[in-house]
């Protein structure tokens, strides 16, 4: 790769470089080859490092005048809402932040899905990438029991009583994460703790996720594999960082319009009253970006097995690189992988829609079918349309329209001469 | 470009359905124009002083109002009472303070930096008094409420004799716009009711859509600011936009790629 060869010019820099290569790693991520094809679906990783960034900051300025406590908890975000200097605004910034946030995550999560980025040899910064989304679930959940309002209060107790169904251990390790024998101040002051530290680790990860993709290169919209540097890439620098820095210019105006005129519709009115543990709020739902998982968890009628579809729901994404059996990666020449992938989609969409709904009658039979397709998709669909699907012509390279290049070439055309004969 | 535009307002429309089914659970709330709604929303501050005389005349007298301060009523965006009238509003109230020098409790006057007095000394207390039901605090109430102005101001009016088959409890009152229509506080409102001081006729109506507003300002306090600073922060990012896709198109041109 180019940056072994980066020598800095001044004499400062080579004696600084050599010591600590910070200029190296400069080098490298400005002149970071890049296929030039990428479309605005790949932008998505730096709004979401943008995201990433604004959540810290925000909670940072937060944690100076929030007060960790079950009497003073509801009161303290008040008084940020009302006599912090632009408390209001750092509080939407953040509270909307976590939507737009998850709003990214599930377009990157979905343009991965789309185009096979998960597939070899890019399995691992797929993996963290898992590794992340949990990790956002986990601090958006913990975040949003700071406020104690009911919601808070009831949300906390609902997702951690899910504990409760592991065999024999399962209640201890509830009292075990309550500090207590309810959810009460114990519970609040290490969920805070937790939701202060998660960041600081999707950070780190974000690092290891943005240093794996840099060891093979992007993946692109065409899906195949190419030479780097070569006409088919453009430096990182000025190309993708002025196409990225439009795209987040766009996310921030949609941001700006929530943050500015509608800061509550994406939370729960109930959430405005204050935690009370004698009264339970008529329906408990969790955040828009749970409730896909919140209607498997829901769909099944035991407790346990409910707890363990609604992770494997989760866990399943890890192993798709091996799921997943076709060699082509873009589902631009795979006919039929292409309306799975939509009817994934609308199922996704499906679920969300109905794990805000009360679970009985109608809504609880769609969330059946639709858990048991998003499962099949995953278990059944993916494995052997690998298989089965008959591809269309790769091209080359990104430049020439040349027809025939994939990533596996010799077996693609193994499999299309069988099915000739 | 149009595939990612198209597939975006896709997206749009799925949360903009999912938002109007959370909302459309209720019987259609009575609807007023609120001055506030909208980019340029401000508070009619007539209405809101209006308001908070109905607040302070009827709601006060079992709702308290705990995250507000006498100080709040002179401030920007609010219903912005001369520092005198708010300074005499704290004034007819009694504050308790201390220990004093002697490790005693005192009742004083109360001043601007005071919070409003509580009509009850705790929760209990507020209980006790009406019939075991506790009068929530009002400062956020139009926030912790799924229909939001409309639908206090729909409840403010919704009072009904029950229909025929449904028996009320002693203290239990019919209202349509209640969830369950099963309400423990009786109907506030009648005409004429509160005498307002800049003549404005004292319908049910009338109150009914003032003290909404003033509740939305209690909850909302920087509702005006937010709303002025985010049409120059949207203002600001679109012109940003223009200028950065330009020197987008600029920086590509140099390659054959489309961007």
């Amino acid at each position: 790769m180019s940056e072994h060869e980066y020598t800095p010019k001044s004499k400062v820099g080579k004696w600084f470089n050599d010591r600590l290569p910070l200029l190296t790693l400069a080098n490298h991520l400005t002149d970071y080859p890049t296929p030039k094809n990428l479309n605005y679906w790949w932008t998505f990783g730096g709004i979401l490092t943008f995201c990433l960034i604004t959540q810290i900051v925000t909670g940072l300025v937060l944690a100076m005048h929030y007060i960790a406590h079950a009497d003073m908890a509801f009161q303290s975000v008040e008084h940020i809402m009302r006599d912090v200097n632009y408390g209001w605004l750092i509080r939407y910034i953040h509270a909307n932040g976590a939507s737009m946030f998850f709003l990214a995550v599930y377009i990157h999560i979905f343009r991965s899905l789309f185009y096979g980025s998960y597939k070899s040899p890019r399995e691992v910064i797929w993996i963290i990438g898992i590794i992340i989304y949990l990790l956002m679930m986990a601090a958006a959940f913990l975040g949003y029991v700071l406020p104690w309002g009911q919601m808070s209060f009831w949300g906390a107790t609902v997702i951690t009583n899910l504990f409760s169904a592991i065999p024999l251990v399962g209640e201890g390790i509830v009292t075990w994460l309550w500090g207590g024998y309810s959810v009460d101040n114990p519970t609040l002051t290490r969920f805070f703790t937790l939701h202060y530290l998660i960041p600081f680790l999707i950070l780190g990860l974000v690092v290891l996720h943005i240093w794996a993709l840099h060891v093979p290169g992007n993946n692109n919209p065409i899906g195949i594999d190419i030479k780097k540097p070569s006409k088919d890439t453009v430096p990182f620098h000025p190309y993708i960082v002025i196409k990225d820095g439009f795209a987040l210019l766009m996310f921030m105006i949609v941001f700006a319009f929530f943050v500015f005129y509608t800061p509550n519709i994406l939370g729960h009115a109930d959430n405005y009253i204050e935690a009370n543990p004698l009264v339970t709020p008529a329906h408990i739902v969790p955040e828009w970006y749970l409730l896909p998982f919140y209607a498997i968890l829901r769909s099944v009628p035991d407790k346990l097995l409910g707890v363990i579809a609604m992770l494997s729901a989760i866990l399943i994404l890890a192993a798709l690189p091996w799921l997943d059996t076709s060699k082509i990666r873009s589902a631009v020449f795979r006919p039929l992988y292409k309306q799975f992938y939509w009817i994934l989609v609308a199922d996704v969409l499906i679920l969300g829609y109905v794990g805000a709904m009360p679970a009985e009658g109608l809504y609880l039979l769609i969330a059946r079918i639709a858990t048991a397709y998003y499962f099949l998709h995953f278990l059944v669909v993916l494995p052997v349309l690998g298989f089965k699907e008959r591809t269309t012509p790769v091209p080359l390279s990104i430049t020439e329209p040349i027809l025939g290049g994939s990533p596996n070439l010799a077996a693609v055309k193994k499999k299309d001469s069988f099915k000739d004969q | 470009m149009k595939n990612f535009f198209r597939i975006s307002f896709l997206i749009a429309l799925f949360f903009g359905f999912q938002f109007n089914s959370n909302a459309a659970e209720k019987a259609e709330y009575l609807k007023t124009d609120w001055s506030f709604k909208g980019p340029f929303g401000k508070f009619d501050r007539a209405a809101l002083q209006r308001g908070y005389q109905v607040y302070q005349e009827v709601c006060s007298s079992c709702h308290s109002m705990k995250y507000l301060s006498y100080r709040n009523l002179v401030e920007e965006g609010g219903p912005e009472f001369s520092v005198e009238q708010a300074k005499a509003i704290a004034a007819s109230f009694e504050v308790k303070d201390g220990p004093n020098a002697d490790g005693e409790m005192f009742m004083r006057p109360g001043r601007l930096s005071d919070k409003f007095v509580m009509p009850y000394e705790n929760e209990k207390a507020a209980q006790a008094a009406n019939g075991g039901a506790y009068p929530p605090d009002m400062t956020v109430l139009v926030k912790a409420r799924g229909g939001g102005v409309d639908y206090i101001y729909s409840l403010l009016q919704g009072y009904e004799d029950p229909p025929a088959g449904v028996t009320l409890d002693d203290g239990v009152y019919y209202n349509k716009y209640m969830y369950g229509n099963k309400i423990k506080m009786s109907n506030q409102l009648s005409d004429g009711l509160v005498e307002y001081s800049d003549g404005t006729n004292a319908s049910v109506e009338q109150m009914a859509k003032d003290v909404t507003t003033f509740l939305m300002w209690t909850a909302e306090p920087h509702l005006e600011t937010r709303h002025k600073m985010g049409f120059k922060a949207i203002v600001y990012l679109i012109i940003l936009t223009v200028l950065v896709y330009f020197s987008m198109k600029r920086i590509w041109s140099r390659i054959e790629t489309k961007v």
